[in-house]
């Protein structure tokens, strides 16, 4: 049995990726989940993960390679996919064919039947170090040997990127993150609502918690925010999914995207995966957990490519609101301001209360103002109840 | 611990919670907020793992003496001597 490891797609306007290294070599077992290479797209260098189990036959892309999307990196021989009811594998490898390049744009590939690769035992021994397939390498030695300097360019090329970006990089991600909205705004006829919510509750409730909790399980407002986010797309999933061939398709799983920006102008939005069902201690950890990851490079592809809905925050900017543009094929967003110390009225008298403004932008071929309001509702509600997030 | 050595590890944990932090612009004196655009997650991460470098308590209401390199090491230095002239257990 074997099965294939493919060049996955991280996001709707993702045509192609750079294979920058591999984390396995042949001969290696894999099991679901783990980390088998690293691509770098327009979003940076993402870790990607597999969702087969099996044993690692034969590396068919070399680092440095730029392919497109669906391409075969790598041939398995093993078990079937280990989790096939999970829409994670099914939509990493999902593949849009009229997207896969005619074989004259893949890179060149050995014949098949492979004639035995003259090479330099220091070459093979280095080769062998780094895990590079020397079937692959094309050597520029005397009669095609590989040398050794053949294999130190190699794995100069597949050193994985700096965390620091480079003026290239932030160029791609802008015009990619311009691309992707440009669509959203010819494609989907937006609305937006906004809602003023109380902030009080949830800060006493905050405050009170992280004074008791040991360090660790301290929570900021953003784990409250995205809890009530997922619950409200997992009650009215009319704005959880995805628009695509004129039709939404509702999700099932609930994967809020967290709009994060990175130091020197790039944005990404990595998915919290099924939010609705952690606790805000997890949720609070893997937010910490991928706010370092963002800033060193290192997202997972799943957590790409998964987002049914996204959420954006200007929390800390002093926004009061903000109308956000939705990520396509998502069908909402929703955007937090800042919590602001505001006159808020309870019970006929006027006080000054923190108040957090909550704004949707969703997409009006899927649902209407009245169906938002009830969504922003039930977000507003969540955090009236703190203790039952 | 000397006081360059409380330094150098306070350093060293802040580069780890900031991957993408230049150490050669670091200016100790300023706030990271103003220099990298530290914000209240960051503030999180940089309090959880120096407590777990030098087992010290950081409460909440302390988060503004992690505001700069220098303010940090000068808190980190203040817990662990409280920490020493403490009875133990």
């Amino acid at each position: 049995m074997t099965s294939e490891f493919r060049m996955p797609t991280l996001g709707p306007d993702m045509e192609s990726g750079t294979l920058v290294a591999w984390q396995v070599k042949p001969g290696d077992t894999v099991k679901h989940g783990d980390i088998v290479a690293q691509v770098e797209t327009d979003k940076g260098v993402i870790d990607v993960e597999i969702f087969a189990a099996g044993t690692v036959q034969k590396l068919l892309v070399e680092p440095g390679a730029h392919v497109p999307v669906g391409t075969v990196l790598a041939q398995l021989s093993g078990e079937e996919p280990t989790d096939v009811t999970s829409a994670v594998p099914e939509r990493i490898n999902e593949i849009e064919p009229a997207r896969v390049a005619p074989a004259a744009a893949l890179p060149t590939l050995p014949p098949a039947v492979q004639k035995r690769q003259k090479i330099s035992p220091a070459a093979r021994a280095r080769a062998h170090a780094l895990g590079i397939d020397i079937s692959r390498v094309t050597g520029t030695g005397a009669g095609a040997v590989v040398t050794l300097e053949d294999i130190n360019r190699l794995a100069v090329r597949s050193a994985p990127a700096t965390a620091r970006p480079s003026a290239d990089q932030v160029h791609d991600m802008r015009r990619v993150i311009g691309k992707a909205m440009s669509r959203s705004k010819r494609e989907i006829p937006h609305y937006y609502l906004s809602m003023d919510c109380c902030f009080s509750k949830a800060r006493s409730w905050l405050e009170q918690h992280n004074s008791s909790a040991s360090i660790e399980q301290r929570l900021l407002p953003s784990a409250l925010l995205l809890k009530a986010v997922a619950l409200a797309a997992h009650a009215l999933p009319d704005f959880n999914g995805y628009y695509k061939d004129e039709a939404f398709v509702p999700s099932s799983d609930v994967h809020v995207g967290m709009a994060i920006a990175m130091r020197g102008g790039r944005l990404v939005a990595p998915a919290i995966l099924n939010g609705d069902q952690k606790s805000l201690p997890a949720i609070m950890s893997e937010l910490r957990d991928l706010a370092t990851r963002v800033r060193a490079g290192h997202m997972r592809a799943t957590e790409l490519a998964l987002s049914t809905i996204t959420v954006t925050s200007l929390a800390e900017e002093g926004v009061g609101s903000l109308m956000p543009i939705i990520y396509p094929p998502q069908v909402a967003i929703v955007g937090f301001g800042s919590i602001l110390e505001q006159p808020w009225v309870v019970g006929g008298a006027v006080c000054v209360a923190p108040v957090i403004a909550i704004s949707l932008a969703a997409d009006h071929r899927v649902t209407d103002g009245r169906a938002g309001a009830r969504f922003l509702r039930h977000i507003h509600d969540a955090l009236q109840a703190p203790e039952a997030l | 611990m000397i006081a360059h050595e409380v330094e150098q590890r306070v350093l060293q944990i802040f580069l780890d919670i900031a991957p993408d932090v230049d150490p050669a612009v670091l200016n100790r004196a300023v706030a990271f907020r103003d220099q990298f655009d530290f914000d209240s997650m960051d503030t999180l991460n940089f309090a959880i793992a120096l407590h777990r470098a030098f087992g010290i308590d950081v409460p909440e209401t302390d988060y503004r003496e992690l505001a700069s390199l220098s303010k940090a090491v000068a808190y980190v230095a203040r817990q662990l001597a409280a920490q020493k002239s403490a009875p133990a257990g």
